[in-house]
């Protein structure tokens, strides 16, 4: 293998696995070891820079940094990142003089965004510190969207919700909420620099069986009940309630349900238990108050009787897997499934919709009604229009939104700059020694054994009476702390220079998971099996160096490392050094302006 | 030293071996040696060795004099027995354990000054004696607790770290070996695990004195360029007499070479030594040869490493002493005194 290039700013960043698994690319472990430190207002801005919304995601992220987590390849359980983040929200003094300021003197050009959501808003953070004039529409009269409509109070309180949101709007927008915007042309025709869409996937998914017709009346699609409960049109539900769907929507249409008046609530999906696409987390909480999963039943009926809803009509079957490898649901032949009920709720997915887009605009739109984007500028075809969020690329999370926005204003800064929109930034990338004395580090390496530490909740008696209490209470300091001790610091990384080694094998002895071999150069497949021990996941990377005195080279098995930096601290030669690597993608105010 | 114990989470798909132990269950306290100390390689390679031999660590009993090299029985096997004993005088206490309990697997660790200075009177005669153990020499050319002065076993020309030049002929503790006995002669270096491991084992499994001299590189007062011990001299000198690979008795061998290229040696206890790619064919079972190599590559300013000598003929001390076969320790009130009658009895021998 040839020499890992270790300036290439991806290289390093991989490493940090959590940071690369989130959209965003936030820089996870900085944040932890501040919360450690009890520097939450400090940790809180690292996650703001990268995520803008650390309170509300500390609560409902997706998390797709956790199941990235190092720690889950070399203990059981991954570090509890989201529940840190939401530390640093809970503990942090006030942040607002910490935010950018908005320059009194405007650049001159207006931009226009469809739809309140944390794309829209994303975008607005970025370009309001540049001098952008902003104009925001929103159909509800607050701002917000899927984070306000979507998630429960009892999940996300209305005051983390607000204050988030306000650290945006009180940056200076001119708020147009309640205004439902019927025709992109009229948008276009008042003249924005630029217009950005993030309209999430508004439209919720009906279960068209028979009886349907008749049942309305007590039909229900996820997304649009759970709006109608945030906006308190919707108070009470029937006793006997059955969600359809096993997604994140259907956790919290089952949960808010036990919260409205259902007695007997149920959630029934169509395949297995392990093929929910909720999170883990989600539907544990959801099992936890009660609420029964049941999988491989097909819903085959409204049943109706004095043409009222009265139940629901179940096939009953099994999985099998065919021989193209194929998942197939094979009906088992018992009886079927009669499962009474008073509200049937599908939360079986959700569409983009698009009725608004005039199709003369230059915008084209693929075979799923989806915007035609140009590679990851999120700029549609028509190069004024751009698109984030769910509206981009159909349903996701709050972090993709976010994701997307950040990349969303940087294409419209360059746009309005007249610049090349594939000509991006670097991301911005801060290289540091640690070493404080010959075994001492400016980072704590001495990690802890300790399994993930639970999040307490609220006693179920008090939560399921209070659609507004908030179940998970957080961890407090104390739990906290302990908890970021058994983060890695994958970010401190294990830099290594060739000239340097003696080939004593001191790293080699000392490595506590054999990361560390010097052998033979050959060509990767064969290096993985001739390591000290096997490097058999090949998403994670080898790093590779030069040849030695000996001829051999080093090679380093990036997957199982702990950084606990044992090797550098072995080392005599300082040929192991732990460097650590900040990296910031670059976002629209990194852009040089030419 | 590092201020942090080694976290214990483990590469998940560490073997584990006969006893269902890892690797890592053989370990001792973490090292309190400089950085890059190439005794801390050798207490790898001893845990590497025990672990894959299935050593069970309460059964071994690791046994040290004073300096650098002494320290290191703490870095292994912490389940073992451990005695570290008074400067130069490891071989009297391995020689009284061994002769109290012959089931145990003994290692003796010492460094150049312990066995080739101030206990080289003490080297001589357990060697002689044929002590059943592994006598594993951490050879730096250097005192190192004391900050770098020359040992005997310094080449002559080679400096000091403070420039100061070797004058007097060194004492080649594996030639000494040989001469005075021992049935069992290895070099090797601590950078090569590849060699030193399976010596190691092969050390274990004879039967009689095994002695392995390792250059090991002093990392902090004896590493110049200057230093015929230091890591740069030894890569460059070091000459593989052969490659070596060590069969226990319960694996098959499944390795073929090339008619002539391969040489086994069926130890006692049925596990194998496997040479290849010998050297001219050199011979470890011949004494003069043994020694002829050592001089004729010393000469050139090389090293001559790998297994040097073995001879599977040798009585041990308890076969020429004619002890009894069972430990003391298991022995009933009724063996350890036999009575007048017995008393007697020998005494009449002497009429």
């Amino acid at each position: 293998m040839k020499p890992t290039n270790i300036a290439d700013p991806n290289y390093f960043h991989k490493v940090v696995d959590c940071q690369w698994a989130c959209p965003a690319h936030t820089p996870v472990p900085e944040y932890i070891r501040l919360i450690a430190e009890k520097r939450y207002s400090d940790a809180y801005m690292v996650n703001w820079q990268s995520n803008v919304f650390p309170g509300i995601l500390g609560r409902t992220c997706d998390r797709p940094c956790e199941p990235a987590c190092r720690r889950g390849r070399v203990e059981e359980e991954p570090v509890a990142i989201c529940r840190l983040k939401r530390v640093a929200a809970d503990y942090k003094s006030d942040i607002r003089d910490r935010l950018p300021e908005i320059p009194k003197k405007k650049n001159g050009k207006h931009i226009a965004l469809i739809g309140a959501g944390p794309a829209s808003l994303t975008v607005a953070r970025n370009l309001l510190p540049l001098g952008y004039e902003i104009t925001l529409y929103e159909r509800d009269p607050v701002s917000g969207g899927a984070m306000r409509t979507q998630i429960p109070r009892f999940r996300l309180p209305l005051e983390v919700l607000e204050e988030e949101l306000h650290y945006v709007l009180d940056m200076g927008i001119n708020c147009r909420f309640g205004e439902d915007v019927t025709s992109m042309k009229s948008i276009l025709a008042e003249g924005y620099d630029a217009v950005f869409v993030g309209t999430g996937a508004p439209l919720g998914k009906w279960l068209d069986l028979p009886g349907h017709e008749e049942a309305k009346e007590n039909l229900h699609t996820g997304i649009e009940w759970l709006a109608s409960v945030a906006f308190e049109h919707i108070e009470s539900i029937g006793k006997k309630v059955l969600v359809l769907g096993g997604g994140n929507t259907a956790m919290d249409c089952c949960r808010t349900s036990k919260r409205l008046g259902g007695e007997e609530v149920s959630v029934v999906v169509r395949s297995g238990f392990d093929e929910m696409k909720a999170s883990p987390w989600e539907i544990e909480d959801a099992i936890a108050e009660d609420i029964p999963v049941l999988n491989f039943h097909v819903p085959k009926r409204y049943i109706i009787e004095n043409g009222k809803l009265v139940g629901m009509e179940f096939e009953k079957v099994r999985k099998e897997i065919d021989e193209n490898g194929r998942r197939q649901l094979i009906p088992t032949g018992d009886d079927p499934v009669i499962l009474p009920c008073d509200d049937v709720i599908c939360a079986i997915g959700q569409e983009n919709s698009f009725p608004w887009i005039e199709r003369d605009l230059g915008i084209e739109f693929d075979q799923w009604e989806l915007p035609t984007l140009v590679n990851s500028r999120f700029q549609s075809t028509n190069e004024k229009v751009f698109f984030g969020g769910d509206s981009a690329l159909g349903p996701d999370n709050i972090i993709r939104a976010v994701a997307h926005g950040h990349e969303a204003a940087l294409s419209i800064h360059l746009l309005c700059e007249k610049q090349d929109l594939d000509d991006r930034p670097h991301p911005i990338m801060d290289i540091q020694g640690q070493k404080m004395g010959i075994h001492q580090w400016s980072y704590s390496n001495d990690i802890s054994a300790d399994l993930r530490y639970a999040v307490p909740h609220a006693a179920k008696e008090q939560t399921l009476n209070d659609i507004n209490l908030e179940v998970e209470l957080g961890f407090d300091e104390q739990l906290a702390f302990e908890e970021t001790k058994r983060c890695l610091n994958c970010d401190i990384q294990t830099v290594f220079t060739d000239k340097l080694c003696i080939e004593c094998d001191a790293c080699v002895d000392i490595c506590p998971t054999d990361c560390i071999s010097f052998t033979q150069n050959a060509e990767e497949d064969t290096l993985r099996k001739d390591l000290l021990a096997p490097a058999e996941n090949k998403e994670q990377d080898l790093y590779v160096s030069g040849a030695l005195t000996t001829g051999r080279i080093m090679a380093k098995n990036e997957d199982l490392c702990l950084h606990c930096g044992l090797c550098a601290e072995r080392c005599p030669t300082s040929a192991w050094d732990m460097h650590k690597y900040l990296l910031n993608t670059a976002k629209a105010v990194d852009a040089c302006p030419k | 030293m590092s201020y942090i114990r080694k976290p214990k989470f483990s590469h998940p798909g560490l073997q584990t071996n006969d006893l269902g132990l890892t690797r890592r269950d053989y370990e001792g306290t973490l090292t309190t040696l400089c950085g890059g100390c190439g005794h801390d390689s050798i207490s790898a390679a001893i845990i590497q060795a025990a672990a894959e031999m299935s050593l069970e660590p309460h059964r071994v009993a690791k046994i040290s004099g004073i300096g650098c090299s002494s320290k290191i029985p703490s870095y292994f096997l912490s389940k073992a027995h451990g005695f570290n004993s008074v400067h130069g005088r490891m071989p009297s206490v391995a020689t009284g354990a061994n002769i109290a309990n012959q089931d145990l697997h003994y290692i003796g660790i010492s460094g150049d000054g312990d066995s080739a200075s101030i206990g080289l009177g003490q080297f001589c005669h357990i060697v002689r004696r044929q002590v059943n153990m592994l006598y594993i020499v951490a050879n730096n050319g250097t005192y190192g607790l004391t900050k770098g002065q020359m040992s005997a076993t310094a080449d002559m020309g080679s400096r000091t770290k403070s420039g100061e030049e070797a004058q007097f002929e060194n004492i080649d503790m594996a030639t000494l070996a040989i001469e005075l006995g021992a049935s069992f002669v290895a070099r090797s270096f601590s950078g090569d695990k590849k060699q030193l491991v399976p010596l190691l084992q092969a050390g274990l499994s004879h039967k009689g004195f095994a002695f392995i001299d390792v250059v090991s590189p002093c990392v902090t007062f004896n590493n110049t360029d200057l230093s015929s011990h230091g890591y740069k001299n030894t890569w460059e000198n070091y000459v593989a007499l052969s490659d070596v690979d060590f069969v226990p008795m319960r694996d098959e061998i499944t390795t073929n070479y090339e008619p002539g290229e391969e040489k086994d040696i069926t130890l006692h206890d049925g596990s194998v030594i496997h040479l290849h790619k010998t050297d001219d064919s050199y011979d470890p079972t011949d004494k003069d040869q043994a020694l002829g190599h050592i001089s004729k590559y010393k000469k050139k300013g090389k090293i001559a490493t790998g297994l040097l000598y073995i001879n599977q003929s040798t009585s041990d001390l308890h076969e020429t002493q004619y002890t009894i076969d069972r430990p003391l320790n298991s022995l009933g009130a009724d063996e350890l005194c036999p009575g007048n009658g017995a008393l007697n009895g020998i005494n009449d021998t002497f009429r």
